[in-house]
C-alpha cells in the first residue's frame, strides 16, 4: 500500500483518498441507517440499541463534517480552509465560554478574544510567521488579558475567571489554529500536498476516537477515573492509540514519511489527542455537564461542537511543533 | 425592501451571536392568537425572542416597547416599527390616557403580542415584580392564551452600558400556556405568573 500510494501523481493520490474516504463513511453511515431500521420484539433492548446507535450517529456526523471541511478547504485554497477552521474556532470558543460563565466585568475581555486575538492568530498562520504565530498567546496575549479585565475594576475571582478565559483561548484558538497552520509549512520534497497533513492528522485522530469509543461500548472495562470518565481506561486507550498508529504507518504514502516515522508521529497525536479528550471531560465535570452539548437538555443551545474537536485541539499543537522540530523547520 | 434586509442580516447577527435557539417545552410554536410574557434583562431580549419565534409567526406577534427610547433616534424609529413591528407604550402615565390602550388595540385585530411585564430591565437573577398590565389584558382577552417564556443568558451578550456584543450562546424556553383562574385576585396571578416564568429557568 506505501509503494502504490508514494508512486501516484499527487492528482491520482488526492483522488484515491476520496473514493477511500467518502467510501468509508458511505458504508458506515449506510450500516448505521441499516441497523436502525432493524426491529426488536424486546422494547429495552431496542432502546438500547437506539441509544447506541445514537452516539455512533453523532461521531459519523462529525467526521463527514470533518471530511467535507477539509474538502472544501483543499478545493479552494489555504485562505478558505484558514476561514472554516477559524469559523470552527468561533463557534467551540462560544460554546466553552456559555458554560463557564464569566462576569461583567470580563465583557471588554471576551471582546478581545473573539474579535482581536481570534483574527490575528489566523492571521498570523496565513502570513506564515511561524515563531510568531506560536507564541503570540501563551506569551502576549496571556499577559493583554488580565490587563483588559483588571481595568474592568471586578477584583472578585479574578484568577478564576481569567484561567477559564485563558483556557478557553488555548484549547479553541491556539489549539485549533495549528490544524490549518499544518498548510502552510514547507516540508522539504513534499510540495503542495500539504493538505495531506491536514488530512492525516484529522483522520488519524478521529480514527483513533472512533476506536477507542467502540472499544469502550464492547469491553465495558473498569475505569480509572470515574468520577471524571465513566468510559475512560488505560487498555482502551492504548488500543485505540496503537491501531490508529497502524493506521496511520499504512498511510504514510501520503505523508513525507516512511511508515516507522509516520507511525510515531501518530502515536504522538493520538496519545496527545486522547488526553486532551479526558482532561476536557474533568472540565465539564467540573461544569456538572455531560457534554458540551447536551442533547436535547440543552439551556444555551450548545450544539457539542467542542466534544467533537476537542481531541484534535490538543494534538494539533503536539504534532505541529514534533514535525517542525523534526525537519528543522 | 430594506426592512426585509435588515431582518435577514439581524437575523445571521442574531444567530452567529447567540445560536438563537428556541425551546417549545411546555407548547408548540402555533398560529393562534396568544400573550407571550418573558423576563427582560437586555434591549437584545427583544431580538432575541423575536428571531426565536418561527418565521411565520413573526409578523403577526409584535413586541411591546417603550415609546421615549425607541422613538429617540429616526434610525431607533425606522428599526421598530418597519423591521420589527412593535406596538409602542409610553412609560409616563398621564391623567387623560390610558396606558394599555395601544395593546388593546393590537389584540382587538387579532395580533399576539410580546409582553416584558417588569417594565424596564433588571439587574438581578430574579425578575422584578410584574406590573398590573398582565393582569389587565388577561381579563379584558380571556380568549388570548397567556405563554411564559425564559430569555437565557443574553444580558452576558450586550450587558448594559457596553457597545460590543460578544458571542455566547442564548436560549428561549417557552412554557406551558397559563390562565386568569375564576375570582383570582391581581396580586396572586401576577406572583404566580412571575413564578412560572422563573421555573422555565431549571428546565
Amino acid at each position: 500500500m506505501y509503494f502504490y500510494l508514494k508512486n501516484l501523481a499527487p492528482t491520482q493520490q488526492i483522488g484515491a483518498l476520496f473514493v477511500l474516504v467518502f467510501g468509508l463513511l458511505l458504508l458506515a453511515s449506510v450500516t448505521s441507517f441499516a441497523f436502525s431500521i432493524h426491529e426488536f420484539q424486546d422494547e429495552a433492548r431496542a432502546r438500547r440499541r437506539r441509544a447506541r446507535l445514537e452516539s455512533i450517529n453523532g461521531i459519523l456526523r462529525s467526521s463527514w463534517l470533518m471530511v467535507v471541511v477539509f474538502w472544501l478547504g483543499w478545493m479552494m485554497g489555504n485562505r478558505v480552509a484558514l476561514t472554516l477552521f477559524g469559523l470552527v474556532s468561533f463557534f467551540a470558543l462560544r460554546e466553552f465560554l456559555t458554560l463557564s460563565p464569566t462576569r461583567r466585568g470580563d465583557h471588554r475581555s471576551l471582546v478581545l478574544c473573539f474579535f482581536v486575538v481570534l483574527p490575528m492568530q489566523y492571521w498570523l498562520v496565513y502570513a506564515g510567521h511561524f515563531d510568531m504565530f506560536a507564541v503570540f498567546i501563551p506569551v502576549f496575549v496571556f499577559l493583554a488579558l488580565p490587563v483588559v479585565s483588571a481595568l474592568g475594576n471586578t477584583p472578585q475571582h479574578f484568577l478564576e475567571r481569567n484561567a477559564k478565559l485563558q483556557w478557553g483561548i488555548m484549547v479553541c484558538i491556539y489549539g485549533m489554529s495549528h490544524v490549518p497552520a499544518l498548510l502552510l509549512l514547507r516540508f522539504p520534497g513534499y510540495d503542495h500536498r500539504n493538505a495531506f497533513m491536514v488530512f492525516f492528522l484529522v483522520l488519524v485522530v478521529q480514527v483513533c476516537m472512533v476506536t477507542q469509543h467502540l472499544l469502550g461500548r464492547w469491553l465495558k472495562l473498569r475505569p480509572v477515573a470515574p468520577a471524571i470518565s465513566g468510559s475512560f481506561n488505560w487498555p482502551c486507550c492504548w488500543m485505540g492509540v496503537l491501531g490508529a498508529s497502524v493506521f496511520g504507518a499504512a498511510l504514510a504514502g501520503i505523508t513525507p514519511w516512511v511508515p516507522g516515522t509516520a507511525f510515531a508521529f501518530s502515536f504522538i497525536a493520538c496519545l496527545a489527542g486522547s488526553l486532551g479528550h479526558f482532561v476536557m471531560k474533568a472540565l465539564k465535570r467540573d461544569r456538572g455537564i455531560p457534554s458540551w452539548g447536551t442533547q436535547g437538555r440543552a439551556v444555551t443551545g450548545a450544539g457539542g461542537l467542542l466534544d467533537r474537536v476537542d481531541a484534535l485541539c490538543f494534538a494539533a499543537p503536539v504534532f505541529f511543533h514534533s514535525a517542525r522540530w523534526y525537519f528543522d523547520l | 425592501m430594506m426592512a426585509k434586509l435588515m431582518a435577514l442580516l439581524l437575523l445571521g447577527l442574531v444567530r452567529v451571536l447567540t445560536g438563537a435557539q428556541a425551546r417549545w417545552l411546555g407548547c408548540p410554536p402555533k398560529a393562534e392568537q396568544r400573550i407571550y410574557f418573558a423576563n427582560h434583562q437586555s434591549h437584545a431580549d427583544l431580538v432575541m425572542i423575536w428571531a426565536a419565534l418561527p418565521q411565520e409567526l413573526r409578523h403577526s406577534t409584535r413586541a411591546i416597547a417603550a415609546r421615549d427610547y425607541w422613538t429617540k433616534t429616526p434610525f431607533r424609529r425606522w428599526l421598530t416599527s418597519r423591521v420589527f413591528n412593535v406596538v409602542y407604550v409610553s412609560r409616563e402615565r398621564t391623567a387623560d390616557e390610558d396606558p394599555l390602550e395601544p395593546l388593546v388595540e393590537a389584540l382587538e385585530r387579532g395580533d399576539s403580542i410580546i409582553l416584558f411585564p417588569e417594565g424596564t430591565r433588571g439587574h438581578a437573577g430574579d425578575p422584578q415584580a410584574f406590573k398590573a398590565g398582565l393582569y389587565n389584558l388577561a381579563c379584558k382577552f380571556p380568549q388570548v392564551v397567556l405563554v411564559p417564556a425564559w430569555i437565557n443568558n443574553v444580558q452576558n451578550v450586550l450587558p448594559k452600558g457596553e457597545r460590543v456584543p460578544v458571542p455566547i450562546l442564548c436560549s428561549v424556553t417557552f412554557g406551558a400556556p397559563m390562565q386568569l383562574e375564576a375570582g383570582e385576585e391581581r396580586r396572586a396571578f401576577l406572583e404566580r405568573a412571575r413564578q412560572t416564568v422563573m421555573a422555565l429557568r431549571e428546565l
